[in-house]
């Protein structure tokens, strides 16, 4: 326990200290000029939105799939050779490595003649977020006793009204740690994005257009020479961990009501 | 002159056999529960009751790897039988359980659930047939001012009659009980022991239990199993009194249990 939470504490001391001098207000609230990245003015609100972008899309994609595929593989097809072969399928693809994801959605996109694109790197992250979450829902789910959703099939319900009234409420705490997961997986992947999404200087207005991302932000901003640009990168990173903290808390709160409703 | 009428046959089970992964568990069972009646089902712990029950509203489906072969003809239709409306079935047979299992939702909701899956979506509706169900269970007067609290807020008691006015909210025939008063203190059980003592007027009551003298307070009829076998079943004071079967005499005298 002290050890984790140790953990957690350097990484954002360190981070903290050593972009500290670089954080400020513009830095939130302007975007990158061509000499930002030689020390110049600016800030990384075009990275900062498009993060937002790339993974709410992402995530509003994931969700729709992850959510009706853990409940059927519980309600449907717990014990079959099917969900087992899903099941182990999907824990071989939480650990495939995000370039790998990168370079086939990018494959895909040339296939498609779309471009390094807003639309590309959501499709990426998708990617990227679906095994994480379907594997945390799924087995949030599996831990639900059955003596509970006997009584709703005592009572005359179907599969369907079971798996979306019993089911998904239930576990509507390890739903939550799931979409979690996958969001901070996806918000601090670079290498994914590198090649789908691409990156810009200005807030893209098109699916279809490159965007920027936080983590490309620290990556290039740390592949400069000039240290007050790495010091940038630092205080870059430390705004990565702040939004993540932030969506952990956040989120924790607004389902706390939902959740008081389970059973324990 | 006093009449005694027989009372109807509701259930009847025919050569019934489950087989759990090889294992015979019930062993040709066949029983007559009568109508509006209640028929308590008695025997040591893992001699099938729980399946036995399972079986009659096809509960047993949710487990893997059984195999069931027999009749249980419920107003004449035969509930194992593939084709049959499982759903309508569960319907008409409410079930309380050994454990009090609310829903995750709120008071309110867990009483409406059945209700709201079976059609009744009239906000007003749903409102009486809660308050209702609540009143029969005698929890209404404890709930009513927090119907909106989640259902696991309440006492283990108090959450077993709650499911006790979940399993009414569907209007069932048939009230199949599993040892509904096991996990409870006195008290609580008590209470919904007397309710369904009340509630065998409008309801078949099917009650399993391992308390003889749980058994004998509420039984009209009781049906012994013992590994799996149906030895000897028969109005209550029969089978306290003059049991036929060497085996129910010595389980009755608590020689073994």
């Amino acid at each position: 326990m002290l050890i984790v939470l140790g953990s957690l504490v350097s990484v954002l001391v360190v981070v903290l200290f050593r972009g500290a001098p670089a954080l400020s207000v513009s830095m939130l609230t302007q975007t990158s000029t061509g000499g930002y990245y030689l020390g110049k003015e600016g800030g990384i609100l075009n990275a900062i939105v498009g993060s937002a972008y790339l993974v709410s899309g992402a995530t509003a994609i994931a969700v729709t799939i992850s959510l009706p595929t853990a409940l059927y593989l519980n309600e449907y097809a717990s014990r079959s050779k099917l969900a087992g072969f899903a099941r182990q399928s999907l824990d071989v693809l939480w650990s495939v490595p995000s370039i790998i994801y990168g370079v086939f959605g990018f494959t895909i996109m040339v296939y498609l003649g779309i471009g390094a694109s807003l639309l590309g790197g959501i499709m990426a992250l998708a990617l990227l977020e679906l095994p994480i979450m379907i594997r945390a829902m799924d087995e949030v789910m599996r831990m639900i006793p059955l003596k509970l959703r006997e009584s709703s099939y005592a009572l005359g319900a179907t599969k369907f009204e079971t798996a979306l009234n019993v089911t998904a409420r239930q576990a509507l705490p390890g739903i939550t740690m799931g979409v979690l997961l996958a969001v901070g997986r996806a918000i601090g992947d670079a290498a994914s994005i590198l090649f789908t999404a691409g990156y810009t200087d200005s807030i893209p207005r098109s699916l279809f257009g490159p965007v920027a991302s936080l983590p490309l932000a620290v990556f290039f901003q740390l592949g400069t020479p000039f240290p007050e640009v790495q010091q940038r990168a630092y205080a870059s990173g430390f705004i990565l961990l702040v939004i993540v903290l932030s969506l952990s808390i956040a989120s924790r709160l607004l389902t706390r009501r939902a959740t008081s409703y389970v059973i324990k | 002159m006093k009449v005694e009428r027989l009372p109807k046959t509701h259930i009847s089970v025919e050569k019934l056999n489950v087989f759990y992964e090889g294992h015979h568990v019930l062993k040709d069972i066949t029983l007559e529960i009568p109508e509006k009646q209640i028929t308590v089902i008695i025997g040591p712990s893992g001699c099938g009751k729980t399946t036995l029950l399972k079986c009659l509203d096809r509960l047993i489906d949710l487990v893997d790897g059984v195999e069931v072969t027999g009749r249980v003809l419920f107003d004449g239709v035969d509930v194992l039988d593939k084709q049959v409306d499982v759903l309508n079935i569960r319907k008409r047979m409410g079930l309380i359980a050994q454990t009090p299992n609310p829903l995750p939702m709120s008071i309110y909701d867990n009483v409406a659930y059945g209700p709201r899956i079976h059609g009744t979506n009239n906000r007003r509706e749903l409102d009486q047939i809660v308050e209702r169900c609540l009143q029969v269970a005698s929890i209404w007067n404890e709930v009513r001012n927090r119907l909106d609290e989640p259902a696991s807020k309440l006492s283990a008691g108090q959450q077993q009659r709650l499911c006790l006015a979940r399993a009414l909210a569907v209007r069932p025939e048939v009230l199949l009980c599993d040892e509904p008063t096991s996990a409870l203190d006195p008290i609580s059980a008590g209470h919904i022991e007397r309710q369904l003592f009340a509630l065998k007027q409008d309801y078949t009551i099917v009650f399993v239990t391992h308390t003889l003298r749980q058994a004998r307070r509420l039984a009209d009829y009781v049906v012994f199993l013992y590994l799996g076998q149906l030895v000897e079943h028969g109005p209550t004071e029969t089978m306290f009194t003059q049991p036929n079967d060497p085996r129910t005499k010595a389980y009755i005298e608590g020689a073994f249990g």
